[in-house]
C-alpha cells in the first residue's frame, strides 16, 4: 500500500456519501411539522427537553420510509453508530433500544463529518478538561492515552491545559441543562472518535491512497531499457486472435453451465438452502454411482477425467483391457514425486526408473529416444522437475490416442447411462423453517472471548437473514 | 473455511453446520492473508509481521509447522500448491516459493515495482499471477521464476487477482474501481468492468465454477456481481455494515462468501 499522509479535508470517497444521507435523515426527523415528536427528560431536578424515545425512532422511520421493522431497527442502530443520536441512560452502549431508553441528536457541530478528522489536539484537551473536572478520576484507558498524548504533543501542552481550563471557566457561566447537554455532546462525540479498547471502531478505514506511482519510478534510462526490453519479448510472443479467445470463454461458459450450481441449481437441492446433504453425500470422492453431471464432465477435457478419482479409476479399467495401463501408472507416478515430499524425491525417481523407463522394466512407457536420453541425464540429479519432459510426453500420448477412444467406448457410454439423475426434492409443504443462525461457542477457552461471543450473536441474528 | 482477523485469532469453520472447528490464537494480530492447503491439513496466516506462520490444524491441539521469515516486506497473500509448497505475496514487492520441509525459499520471483498485493494460481499449477500496487498484473512460470506476461491497464493498485477457470484469461480489480479481463493468449486486455455510479476501490474478486459470474467485494460495503462475458452488473450483495474485505467461492461452487470489516463473515446462495 502506498500510504500517504492525509491531506486535510480530503476526499473520503464512500464513507462522506454515506454520512451525507445520515445526515439528511436526521433533518427530516428534526423538522418540526414532519419530524419526530420531542419529549422531556428528568434528570433529578433539571428537565433537559429535546429527547425521544428508541421506539419513537424506529416507529418514524418504519413511517417515513416504509420499511420493515427490522430494517429500521438496523437502520437506527448505524445512526447511533455513527453518533448521530446518541443513548442517555448509558452512554457507553452505542445500541439503538426499541423501548423507552431516552436518545438525543448530535449537534451539527460534533457531527463526524463537520470535524473531520478528530485532531490530537482536540482529544487532549478533552481529556485534560475531564481530568481536571474528576480530579484525576478518569478511566484506565482515557489515562493511557492522555499519558501517550503528553509524550507526543508535549511541545504544545501549555496551550492544551490553558484550552481546558478556559473552556471549563466558560461553561461554568452557562446555566446548569446547558451544561449538562454540553457534556453528554462531547461524551458522546469522543466515543465514536476515540473508542473505549474493545469497540469496534466505525470511522475505521485504511489510510487514503492517491494513485501517483509514476512519481515513485525513476524514469531514467535503466527503466526505459527494461521497458524496451519487455516490448521486445512481447511482440516475440506467439499470439492467438483475441475474437477466437473470446469465443473460447463463451464456449467454456456455456459448457459449464449447467456445472455452476450458482448459474443452474443443483440437483437433488442446494444443501445450504434446504439443509439436506444429499447433494455432497451423491457427489464424493468415491460413490457406487456417480451423477450424470460428473460423468459427463469427464468428457470436456483430460484433465477433467484425471483429477476426478473415479475418472482415474474408470480411464485405468480402460486402459488395461487396451495393455496400455503402464501409461498412467508412469503419469500418476510423476505427479507422486512433483507434488511430494522433497525428502522423498530421490527414492521415488529411482522406482520410477526401475518400473517404466530401465530397459526391460515390467512396465515400460514409450517416450521417444529423444526424451528418454534427456530424462536418463536427469536422473543423474534427480530433482522435483526431472520427469516433467516424460510425464508431458506421455499425457500428450493418452491425451491424443486412449482419451478419445475412451469417451467412445462401450465402458464410458454405460457409465453414462447409469449415471444418475438425481430427483429435485419437493419442496416441504409448510414454509420451511429458517435454521437458526447464531455463532456456536469458540473453542477457545479464555472469559473475555465468552463475553465477546454472547455480544456477536446477539448482533448476528438481527443483522443475519439474507438468503 | 478458513478465516483470519486483527483481533488476532484464525477461526477454521465448518461452514454447513456454523461450527467453529478450531481456534489458533496469532502471534501478531495484525494478519493480512490465510490460505488453506488443498488437503486440509494445514492452514497458513501471515501480516504486518513480514512472517508467513503454517499450521498444523489436524494435530491434536493446533501447532506452530513452520515459520517462514524471509521477506523484508509485509504478507499480503498467501497459497499453497500442496502439503509441501507454499506461494507468498509480499509489500517487498516479491513474491516467494517456499519448500515446507526445509523451510527455505525455493524461488524468488522479482520485477514488481510496488508492493504485491494477491496472487493466484493456475489451475494446471505451472504458473501463477501476482498483482501489485505498480498497477500491473504479471503472469510467472513457477518453476523457472521468470515474468512470461505484463498486463497494464489499471491506473491504481491491484488488490485482488484470480485465474478465468479455463486457465486462459485473469480478471484484476483494483483502487480505481474497475476490475478487467486480461487475456493470455492474445495478451491484451479484453474486458473492463466499470459502472460511472460506483465509486468504491475493488477489495476482493472470486469466480463461480463456469466463470460466467464475477462477485467482487467493493469498499463501498457492497459486493456487486457482473456478468464477466457480457461486461453488465447482475446483481449485488448488501448486507454488510462496513466495507468487504474478502470473497470467496468454495471449489464446489455452490454459493459466495464475503468477510468485512464490520466482523462477520457472511454466505451467499
Amino acid at each position: 500500500m502506498t500510504i500517504n499522509t492525509l491531506a486535510k479535508g480530503g476526499l473520503h470517497r464512500e464513507q462522506m456519501s454515506c454520512f451525507r444521507k445520515m445526515e439528511k435523515v436526521i433533518v427530516a426527523m428534526q423538522d418540526p411539522d414532519m419530524g419526530m415528536k420531542m419529549r422531556n427528560q428528568r434528570l433529578l431536578i433539571t428537565v433537559i427537553p429535546h429527547a425521544m424515545t428508541g421506539q419513537d425512532v424506529i416507529t418514524w422511520l418504519i413511517q417515513k420510509y416504509h420499511i420493515s421493522e427490522e430494517e429500521a431497527l438496523h437502520l437506527g442502530e448505524m445512526l447511533v453508530r455513527y453518533g448521530y443520536i446518541y443513548p442517555l441512560k448509558e452512554p457507553r452502549c452505542l445500541v439503538l433500544r426499541p423501548d423507552e431508553s431516552p436518545y438525543r441528536f448530535q449537534t451539527p457541530y460534533f457531527w463526524t463529518s463537520t470535524r473531520w478528522p478528530a485532531t490530537e489536539l482536540d482529544y487532549a484537551i478533552h481529556l485534560a478538561k475531564k481530568n481536571i473536572r474528576k480530579q484525576g478520576e478518569l478511566m484506565e484507558y482515557e489515562k493511557e492515552r492522555y499519558s501517550q498524548l503528553h509524550k507526543r504533543i508535549n511541545h504544545t501542552w501549555d496551550f492544551v491545559v490553558m484550552q481546558a481550563r478556559e473552556q471549563l471557566r466558560a461553561s461554568k457561566q452557562r446555566r446548569k441543562a446547558d451544561r449538562i447537554v454540553l457534556e453528554c455532546q462531547e461524551q458522546a462525540y469522543w466515543l465514536i472518535n476515540r473508542p473505549p479498547p474493545g469497540v469496534q471502531n466505525m470511522l475505521d478505514w485504511a489510510l487514503e491512497r492517491p494513485n501517483n506511482f509514476s512519481t515513485q519510478v525513476p524514469l531514467n534510462s535503466d527503466y526505459y531499457k527494461s521497458e524496451i526490453e519487455t516490448s521486445r519479448r512481447a511482440l516475440g510472443r506467439n499470439r492467438v486472435k483475441s475474437s477466437v479467445c473470446l469465443e473460447g470463454f463463451i464456449k467454456y461458459s456455456e459448457q459449464y453451465q449447467n456445472h455452476d450450481p450458482i448459474m443452474q441449481g443443483c440437483l437433488p437441492s442446494n444443501p445450504w438452502i434446504s439443509d439436506d446433504i444429499a447433494y455432497w453425500t451423491m457427489n464424493s470422492e468415491i460413490v457406487p454411482v456417480p451423477t450424470r453431471l460428473r460423468v459427463e464432465r469427464w468428457s470436456f477435457r483430460f484433465m477433467e477425467l484425471l483429477s476426478d478419482a473415479m475418472g482415474r479409476r474408470e480411464f485405468m479399467t480402460y486402459l488395461e483391457k487396451e495393455f496400455s495401463a503402464e501409461n498412467l501408472h508412469f503419469w500418476q507416478a510423476c505427479e507422486e514425486i512433483r507434488h511430494g515430499e522433497s525428502s522423498k524425491i530421490v527414492e521415488k525417481v529411482e522406482d520410477v526408473y526401475k518400473n517404466f523407463l530401465a530397459p526391460g522394466a515390467a512396465r515400460w512407457v514409450n517416450i521417444d529416444s529423444k526424451t528418454m536420453d534427456k530424462t536418463l541425464e536427469g536422473i543423474k540429479w534427480p530433482h522435483r522437475f526431472v520427469m516433467d519432459d516424460a510425464q508431458m510426453h506421455i499425457y500428450f500420448l493418452m491425451k491424443k490416442d486412449s482419451y478419445p477412444r475412451y469417451l467412445k467406448s462401450d465402458l464410458y457410454k454405460n457409465m453414462l447411462a447409469k449415471a444418475v439423475v438425481p430427483q429435485e426434492t419437493k419442496k416441504s409443504v409448510f414454509p420451511f423453517m429458517r435454521r437458526q443462525r447464531h455463532s456456536s461457542p469458540s473453542p477457545a477457552q479464555a472469559s473475555a472471548q465468552a463475553a465477546e461471543e454472547d455480544g456477536r450473536a446477539g448482533t448476528n441474528s438481527a443483522a443475519g437473514s439474507h438468503f | 473455511m478458513v478465516s483470519a482477523s486483527q483481533d488476532g485469532k484464525l477461526l477454521v469453520w465448518d461452514t454447513f453446520t456454523g461450527n467453529k472447528l478450531v481456534a489458533v490464537p496469532l502471534k501478531s494480530a495484525w494478519v493480512m492473508s490465510v490460505a488453506f492447503a488443498p488437503s486440509a491439513n494445514l492452514v497458513a496466516s501471515g501480516g504486518l509481521d513480514n512472517i508467513c506462520t503454517v499450521y498444523n490444524i489436524k494435530a491434536a491441539s493446533p501447532k506452530t509447522l513452520r515459520e517462514l521469515d524471509a521477506h523484508t516486506g509485509y504478507l499480503s497473500c498467501c497459497r499453497f500448491l500442496s502439503d509441501s509448497e507454499i506461494l507468498t505475496a509480499s509489500g517487498d514487492t516479491t513474491c516467494v516459493l517456499w519448500d515446507l520441509e526445509t523451510g527455505k525459499q525455493k524461488m524468488v520471483y522479482t520485477n514488481h515495482i510496488g508492493d504485491c498485493m494477491s496472487l493466484a494460481l493456475s489451475p494446471d499449477m505451472n504458473m501463477f499471477i501476482s498483482g501489485a500496487c505498480d498497477s500491473l498484473a504479471k503472469l510467472w512460470d513457477l518453476r523457472e521464476g521468470t515474468c512470461k506476461q505484463t498486463f497494464s491497464g489499471h491506473t491504481s493498485d491491484i488488490n485482488a487477482i484470480s485465474f478465468f477457470p479455463s486457465g486462459n484469461a485473469i480478471i484484476t480489480g483494483s483502487d480505481d474501481c474497475s476490475c478487467k479481463m486480461y487475456d493470455l493468449r492474445s495478451d491484451q486486455e479484453v474486458t473492463d468492468y466499470t459502472d460511472a455510479t460506483l465509486n468504491a476501490g475493488v477489495t476482493s474478486l472470486a469466480l463461480s465454477n463456469s466463470g460466467r459470474l464475477i462477485f467482487a467485494g467493493y469498499d463501498d460495503f457492497n459486493c456487486h456481481i457482473w456478468d464477466s462475458l457480457k461486461g453488465e452488473k447482475v446483481g449485488v450483495l448488501s448486507g454488510h455494515d462496513n466495507r468487504v474485505s474478502c470473497t470467496g467461492v468454495p471449489a464446489d461452487g455452490m454459493g459466495v462468501c464475503t468477510g468485512s470489516w464490520d466482523s462477520f463473515l457472511k454466505l451467499w446462495n
